[in-house]
This record gives C-alpha cells, sequence and structure tokens, in this order.
C-alpha cells in the first residue's frame, strides 16, 4: 500500500529531525544539527534493507518516490516566499559580503573535491520526470 | 454575494490547494518557455525557481510583508507548501534509491567542506564589515555569521548581544547567498565539475545555506540534490556552534 512507503519516510523524517534536535541541545546551540541529513541516512538504510528481504513493493516505493518528486515544486514555492525585500534592501554591504561569500565558496568545490580523488559524474539522464 | 467574492473564499479556505494549483501553472509556464525559447538549454526548474524569486518581489512590493507571494491573502498557502516542514519531507524523499557508497567516498571531504565552508564565509562577512566601517567585535562576528546563513546570523548575533539593525543586515547577507547560491548553481554548475555525488556533498558543505543548495541543486541536476542536502543540514547548527563561540573570541582578541 502506498500509505506504507509515506509512513516509512514520514518515520525516517521524524526520527532523523528528533535526533537533530537531540544534538543541537547537547552541544548548546539553538539549531537542528543534521536533523535532514540522519534522516535521509535512516530513509537509505532502512529502504536499502527492505529491498534484499523482498519486502518493498512497488506500491510502497510509490509512496516515496511522489514526495520525491513534488521536490521542485516546494522549492519553486519556497522560491515564492522569500524575503527577496529584504535582501535587496540590505544595501551593498549585505549584497557584497552575500556574494563575496558565494562566489568564493563557488570557487572551492573543485579545490576541496580534489580531496581523495575525483568523483564519476553521473549517467546521462532519461526523459525528464516532474 | 458576488462570483468574485466566493472565488476568493475558495482560495483562502482551501489554501494549500490553491497553492499546488498556482505552483503547477509557473512550472508548466517555466518548462514551455526553457523548451520553446532558450531549447532547453536553461533547465525548467531553473526557470521556475527564478519565476519564483521574481514573484516573491512582487508580493513583497504590494503587501511590504516579509514572505513573498504567501502576505497575498489567497495566495496563503504557498508559506505551508514552500515552508521548512514540506521542504524537508520532500529533501529526504529524494535520498531513496541514493548508494551508500557514495556517500562513504566522500566522508574527508565532506567534512573539510563544512568547516572550510563556515569558516570562510564568516571571515568574508567580517572582512566586508570592517571595509563599511564597521570596528566593534559583536558587530563584525554577526554579519560575518550572516554570511553563512541567515539563521546562523540572527542566532550569534543575539547571543552576543547585537543590535537589531546588525541583525538585520545579518539576515540580508544570508537572504543575498540564499538566493545567489539558488540562481547562480544551475550557470556554474559544470565550471566547477559539480557533476557528480562527491562534488554535489562538497558544494553543499560549502555553500550551506539549505534553501539554497536545495535549489540550486534542483535548477542543475534533481538527482544531486540528496548528496548536497546531506551536508548542508550540517551547516547551520555548526555556524550556530562556532559563531557565538569560538568566531567571537577571535574577532575579539583581533580587534580588542
Amino acid at each position: 500500500m502506498v500509505i506504507y512507503g509515506v509512513g516509512l519516510l514520514a518515520a525516517c523524517y521524524l526520527a532523523g529531525v528528533f535526533l537533530g534536535d537531540l544534538l543541537g541541545r547537547l552541544i548548546g546551540v539553538q539549531a537542528n544539527v543534521g536533523g535532514v541529513g540522519i534522516a535521509m541516512l535512516f530513509l537509505i538504510l532502512a529502504s536499502d534493507a527492505l529491498i534484499k528481504r523482498g519486502r518493498l513493493k512497488p506500491q510502497t516505493r510509490e509512496g516515496v518516490i511522489f514526495w520525491s518528486a513534488i521536490y521542485i515544486p516546494v522549492i519553486v514555492a519556497m522560491a515564492a516566499k522569500q524575503n527577496v525585500i529584504a535582501a535587496l534592501k540590505g544595501g551593498p554591504m549585505a549584497l557584497l559580503a552575500g556574494a563575496l561569500a558565494t562566489v568564493t565558496c563557488f570557487a572551492l568545490v573543485p579545490v576541496i573535491s580534489r580531496i581523495g580523488g575525483a568523483g564519476e559524474p553521473l549517467p546521462e539522464p532519461d526523459a525528464e520526470d516532474l | 454575494m458576488g462570483v468574485l467574492e466566493t472565488l476568493s473564499d475558495v482560495l483562502v479556505n482551501n489554501g494549500l490547494i490553491t497553492a499546488f494549483a498556482f505552483v503547477g501553472i509557473v512550472v508548466w509556464l517555466s518548462y514551455l518557455v526553457s523548451n520553446r525559447l532558450t531549447a532547453g538549454r536553461i533547465h525548467g526548474s531553473a526557470i521556475a525557481i527564478l519565476v519564483g524569486l521574481v514573484l516573491a518581489w512582487v508580493g513583497g512590493e504590494v503587501t511590504g510583508g516579509s514572505d513573498g507571494l504567501a502576505d497575498i491573502t489567497v495566495l496563503g498557502g504557498i508559506g505551508l507548501m514552500g515552508g521548512a516542514m514540506l521542504r524537508d519531507f520532500t529533501i529526504v524523499a529524494t535520498a531513496f534509491g541514493v548508494n551508500f557508497d557514495e556517500i562513504r567516498r566522500a566522508g574527508v571531504g565532506a567534512l573539510v567542506s563544512l568547516l572550510v565552508g563556515v569558516l570562510g564565509s564568516f571571515v568574508i562577512g567580517a572582512a566586508v564589515a570592517r571595509a563599511f566601517g564597521y570596528t566593534d567585535a559583536v558587530s563584525l562576528t554577526t554579519i560575518g555569521a550572516g554570511a553563512a546563513t541567515y539563521i546562523v546570523g540572527p542566532v550569534t548575533g543575539s547571543a552576543i548581544g547585537a543590535s537589531s539593525e546588525v541583525i538585520a543586515l545579518s539576515i540580508a547577507a544570508g537572504l543575498v547567498k540564499s538566493i545567489m547560491v539558488m540562481t547562480g548553481t544551475p550557470f556554474i554548475a559544470k565550471a566547477i565539475g559539480l557533476n557528480n555525488a562527491k562534488s554535489a556533498m562538497i558544494y553543499g558543505g560549502l555553500m550551506g545555506t539549505t534553501s539554497g543548495v536545495a535549489g540550486g541543486l534542483a535548477a542543475t541536476d534533481k538527482r544531486l540534490v540528496p548528496y548536497g542536502a546531506m551536508t548542508a543540514t550540517f551547516y547551520t547548527g555548526l555556524g550556530c556552534l562556532l559563531g557565538p563561540s569560538l568566531f567571537y573570541f577571535a574577532v575579539r582578541a583581533l580587534v580588542g
């Protein structure tokens, strides 16, 4: 059933965010530390284990795949609710600070990627799926 | 009651559904533009995200609020659809089918990228603040933290007692970064080798802004999203840890 997939995803999400909050509290910061990343690890490990045992039926997968496919529309909505005005109103200092930080970090990606050898490019994508 | 009022009531009372329909139209039009006007050279999702940002600007101008298009009453559902809950839920879903070995392979590099990313943004932000005439350790630290992400800025600022004007500036710096990462990534992806799981993880650790990375990778290649998001999710926590402590003490030692 589709809901099994959605339920699995929800359980991983909640467990990850919970651990992220605990981790934040443990090191004394007012922020979630890695909650989403931990949740992703849970989902990867759980689905891997279920697939190996043949317990992840196609319908169950659909419950996860749907939410993965709805990701880009959600990001479009996220873009549409950004405080763009405040970003521009920050004036030249905020613009320069943000822009220089961005450009520098972009430039560092290939430098740090060299650690431990280059990665394999992903294969050419199939037909667009949204 | 007129037809228009009834329609507006229906849209407001079913906010999230209205948002689905609205975003559906935006994405459809964006892919149309991508295919017809750019022959697919500029990714449809990149255009859609750009359109979203322009609409956010319009919403802010029209309403004077801080939530972009979501401040327009009939489009309030955009706030829920684009909020942190659904964003993070769908990000986690993209991890489905990810190869765990790829993540392990990036291990050391990902860790280095996080440290360099937080430190680099912080130093640059503080240096720019210094160039614009700020000299006290609290303001320099807060604006530097804002250049990391727009969450690290205010968290750091309130912890060390920055003025609300400086906190607002730190949020603005973080917003600029997030928007630049969102819109700039697809255009520089090739130049910085952003075409594999490993570089995506390093990119996530260096940029750190979850919304920027989420949007930037979505506009580049959706399959890279889980890798970049995985590391980016640790960035804000690390920044909130280092900002009011190590960074603040270092800046205070430097400027007295």
